[in-house]
């Protein structure tokens, strides 16, 4: 027979749950009755915990639930991303529109700069280094100067005019100035290297300030003219750049 | 899926039977999938699933045919256990189904808290978690379940001697 003074305290300790049972424990170790009682329990719920693990669910069923958690969790994970998702598309927006927004500074920045470079040019006493107008004459007196070479055009024929070309730098990169003549008016060709993340990689024809500006890429050079004279004769000049880079 | 297996086989130790079980856990996925939001992190998930589980068990036409009106004496003190441990007799030669049937034949709030117990291995805070009942009330109910299981097991054992 059990001792009632303990009785209660048989399951909680059974099952281990929290508590103070060092009364307990010292009352079992003299009471062979509370110990076989504690005993049985024990064997009672270890016996159970066999018995219960009864059913095991089948691979199908299982294969079903997934299926369906998974088909339910798209829309639900979805409708929770909506939030997240728009905040980054207008993150994005808001980087791309700066990113523009400096690309078409940088580009501004650029253009004003050969405008510069074009206008001091002429304004010079001495518009360029290398004064020829023999094309075999001043593409040679760029190499060594700089990191890559061009064409330029057979000019015989044309109403354009080579005068010379000179080494200059443009974002701190060397790149040639060729200075060309129509009738009167300056044209200002400027080659670059491309470079990564440039302002503007593409074909474009602009006015700025009065002057026209052509230019594109082609080989992995960048070309700008600048010139006073109207977008038509820029052009010209333009395509025969182009054509004579394919070479 | 945490807890597949286990949350299967409790349904279907309430439902007792496997295709009501089956809908039962699935129906259980899809209510904490829903219902995730309301899960607060750092609380115990065991006791949550297995509270939708048992909610929607207790609410299921099976659930409703089974489940029997809690016995008012669960608040009470516990009853003296009787004297007779029949366990300790049985547990020799008791074969498991002697325990699979005395447990198919126990109400089902003696079954579940006795399987939350001593086959989940839940503290009786959990278990109350999972049951929305105070400890106290695990307590008793369980001190309830385990006396009525030594009964239907002396019972078994007595029709079972020549």
């Amino acid at each position: 027979m059990i001792c009632e003074q303990w009785r209660d305290k048989l399951d909680a300790y059974v099952d281990g749950a929290e508590g103070d049972f060092k009364g307990l424990e010292e009352h079992l170790r003299s009471c062979p009755s509370c110990s076989a009682e504690v005993l049985s329990r024990v064997q009672l719920k270890r016996a159970t915990r066999a018995a219960a693990a009864r059913y095991t669910p089948s691979q199908g069923f299982r294969l079903r639930v997934e299926k369906s958690v998974r088909a339910k969790r798209g829309p639900v994970r979805f409708i929770l991303w909506i939030p997240s998702l728009t905040a980054a598309i207008a993150a994005l927006l808001i980087v791309m529109s700066v990113v523009l927004w400096e690309r078409h500074q940088v580009h501004e920045i650029a253009v004003a700069q050969l405008l510069d470079m074009h206008v001091a040019t002429i304004a010079s006493p001495n518009p360029v280094d290398v004064v020829s107008t023999d094309r075999h004459t001043v593409k040679p007196w760029f190499q060594g100067k700089l990191p890559f070479t061009f064409n330029i055009p057979e000019l015989a024929g044309s109403p354009y005019k080579l005068l010379g070309g000179k080494l200059v730098y443009i974002h701190d990169q060397p790149a040639a100035q060729l200075l060309f003549e129509l009738r009167k008016h300056e044209l200002s060709v400027f080659i670059a290297q491309e470079t990564k993340g440039a302002s503007s990689t593409g074909e474009s024809e602009t006015r700025e300030n009065g002057f026209s500006v052509e230019s594109w890429t082609q080989d992995g050079l960048r070309y700008v003219i600048v010139s006073d004279t109207n977008a038509g004769d820029v052009r010209d000049l333009g395509n025969l750049l182009k054509a004579v880079a394919k070479q | 899926m945490p807890h597949f297996a286990k949350l299967f086989n409790f349904a279907c130790w309430l439902a007792r039977d496997t295709t009501v079980a089956e809908d039962l856990v699935q129906e259980t996925y899809m209510k904490a999938l829903r219902g995730f939001s309301s899960f607060q992190q750092g609380t115990n998930f065991r006791a949550w699933i297995y509270r939708i589980l048992r909610n929607t068990f207790l609410t299921s036409q099976t659930g409703l045919k089974t489940t029997a009106a809690i016995d008012a004496e669960d608040e009470t003190a516990p009853e003296l256990a009787t004297q007779a441990t029949p366990e300790s007799i049985l547990m020799a030669r008791v074969e498991l189904e002697a325990i699979q049937q005395a447990l198919e034949s126990l109400p089902v709030h003696y079954r579940e808290v006795i399987l939350l117990c001593d086959l989940e291995e839940m503290s009786y805070q959990e278990i109350g978690q999972t049951l929305s009942i105070p400890i106290g009330t695990v307590m008793s109910r369980l001190f309830r379940a385990r006396k009525a299981m030594r009964s239907l097991l002396s019972t078994q054992a007595e029709g079972a001697r020549p």
